[in-house]
């Protein structure tokens, strides 16, 4: 008889004659019966084996689930210039996020669509040398080596970061106003959109397959909130360079619009005059719109937007309109019916 | 004895490793390795372990006709148990973390959202399979309408993988796997149906 593991425990093949002795009284050759004190300790060794080997089985399963620990903050220093502040402080209820929360946890389904995962899995991404490609509607067209750009004058913004998942953050980002970018290339008196896109390469990015989206990733914004002061494209954060799995070397960071607009590693910026294409729009134009401004009034199909869980803090708080930034950002969409264009 | 008979440690065995995710998520939690967003893991971890649990009870009938494992027919009480109980927990997460005990809430979030009536319905419909599922209740009920009653696990586990399916953004890959072990299950059972004599 067969143990349920598939080994065979105290089974010994009789020989033939002792098949046809076994109504005797005594039939299978006291040579041939596994001595008591073996029996047991094979016992012994089959339990202590799958106690160990299912218990390690069960740990490993959910080891792979758990979340990684985050990494340290290895980015190289940037140098900042200070600016008046254009936003009201934040609340001594929200404190900025830890370099772990903020590198620990991240939207960036090229390399994982495990939030936990994409830290670990970005670690070797190549983003240097890197250049981004500037043109379509613009009077200089040109491509920026990433060196150009971080001479343009950093600052530091702390901004509040709202997925549209219903949770945030708020982030020390390190940047420069992209309208400082557009200035440089001139955009024409036709342009009224920007259209970004995100690196691309399955070399680098090898479950990017299963991404469950077209890439490469693109956004885009209407000229007027690409000019925006507000509107920014983060270098770094924590005073250091972007850690890859937040977008490293440079992304767009548009605080009043829920986080996935906020494209990542971008290689390429074009003006246009119409609405571009934007990966979630493209991916499910019923639930995300093209301007997907935070907004606690227009619900998700599927799940309210009117709070959000501060990553860090128990419970949840009320989401704030354009998440915190009306006083700057409500002009740019007087008079436009949100809940139409969401 | 062999170890297939052997049922005392087979229990204690399941018991064991059925706790123990429970465990680790416990200790994580302790020492605040859950990640950036604790809750948000407890929520995913305790819903993807009831139906874990939910689709082994099926595979016991499975795995006695095929494989000739009958000695798992005794521990399928305990192991359904257990998606009661990884079901429960992530009831509470939600009521704690989602609602903050806020009850009154819970009827509009059902109305409101799709996947939370499914995953409410499926945790409502395990409250009497969990209720009923001491020897004394069995007896009370009798075998045929006990054994009716428990049928409802198809319907619990196919409401629970359509919840999970429904949360996920784009990478549907865990409820389509775990859809497609329930699909096998089910295909079985209806073959098995129609070709009894």
């Amino acid at each position: 008889m067969a143990d349920f593991v598939g080994i065979s425990l105290s089974q010994r093949v009789p020989n033939p004659e002792s098949i046809i002795l076994m109504s005797g009284s005594s039939p299978i050759p006291s040579s041939e019966i596994t001595p008591e004190a073996t029996f047991l300790n094979r016992r012994f060794f089959m339990k202590a084996s799958l106690w160990a080997g299912t218990s390690l089985a069960t740990a490993g399963l959910y080891r792979t689930f758990r979340p990684r620990p985050a990494l340290a903050n290895s980015g190289s220093p940037i140098a900042t210039v200070s600016e008046p502040a254009l936003t009201t402080a934040l609340g001594p209820d929200e404190p900025l996020n830890s370099f772990s929360e903020i590198a620990g946890y991240n939207n960036y389904y090229e390399f994982s669509t495990d939030k936990n995962a994409v830290a670990e899995k970005a670690q070797h991404f190549v983003t240097n040398p890197w250049s981004v490609q500037v043109g379509g509607l613009v009077t200089k067209p040109r491509t920026f080596d990433l060196s150009e750009l971080l001479k343009l004058g950093q600052v530091e913004r702390v901004y509040r970061f709202r997925c549209v998942e219903g949770w945030s953050m708020v982030i020390p980002w390190i940047g420069f106003p992209l309208s400082k970018l557009l200035a440089l290339v001139e955009p024409s008196s036709k342009a009224t959109h920007v259209a970004f896109e995100t690196y691309y390469d399955l070399r680098q990015m090898p479950d990017a397959d299963s991404a469950g989206i077209d890439l490469p990733y693109i956004e885009g914004l209407r000229l007027d909130e690409a000019m925006h002061p507000l509107t920014l494209i983060a270098t770094g954060l924590y005073g250091k360079t972007l850690p890859n799995q937040n977008g490293a070397p440079l992304r767009l960071v548009v605080p009043w619009k829920y986080g996935f607009k906020s494209i990542k590693s971008i290689v390429k910026i074009t003006l246009t005059d119409k609405e571009p294409p934007t990966t979630w729009s493209l991916a499910n134009p019923r639930e995300y719109g093209f301007y997907s401004n935070v907004n606690p009034q227009v619900d998700h199909p599927r799940w309210s937007q009117a709070s959000e869980r501060r990553i860090g803090q128990g419970g949840s708080r009320k989401t704030l309109m354009f998440n915190g930034y009306a006083d700057q950002v409500a002009h740019l969409y007087a008079g436009m019916d949100l809940k139409k264009y969401f | 004895m062999t170890l297939s008979a052997d049922s005392r440690f087979q229990r204690k065995l399941i018991f064991f490793n059925g706790l123990l995710p429970a465990l680790l998520i416990l200790s994580d939690a302790l020492r605040g390795k859950l990640g950036a967003n604790p809750v948000e893991f407890v929520t995913r971890a305790t819903g993807v372990l009831c139906l874990i649990f939910l689709l082994l009870t099926l595979m016991v009938t499975p795995l006695r006709k095929l494989a000739g494992w009958n000695w798992l027919l005794k521990h399928r009480r305990l192991i359904g148990l257990y998606a009661f109980f990884y079901g429960l927990a992530h009831f509470l997460t939600y009521l704690a973390f989602d609602r903050n005990w806020q009850l009154l809430t819970v009827p509009g979030d059902v109305t409101q959202r799709p996947f939370i009536a499914l995953g409410m319905f499926a945790f409502l419909l395990m409250v009497p399979l969990a209720i009923t599922s001491t020897n004394a209740m069995i007896k009370r009920l009798g075998a045929p309408r006990w054994n009716q009653l428990h049928r409802a696990t198809y319907y619990i586990t196919i409401a629970g993988v359509l919840h999970y399916y429904l949360i996920v953004k784009s990478d549907a890959t865990w409820p389509l796997l775990l859809g497609l072990v329930t699909a096998v299950l089910l295909g079985w059972r209806m073959v098995a149906y129609f070709r009894r004599p």
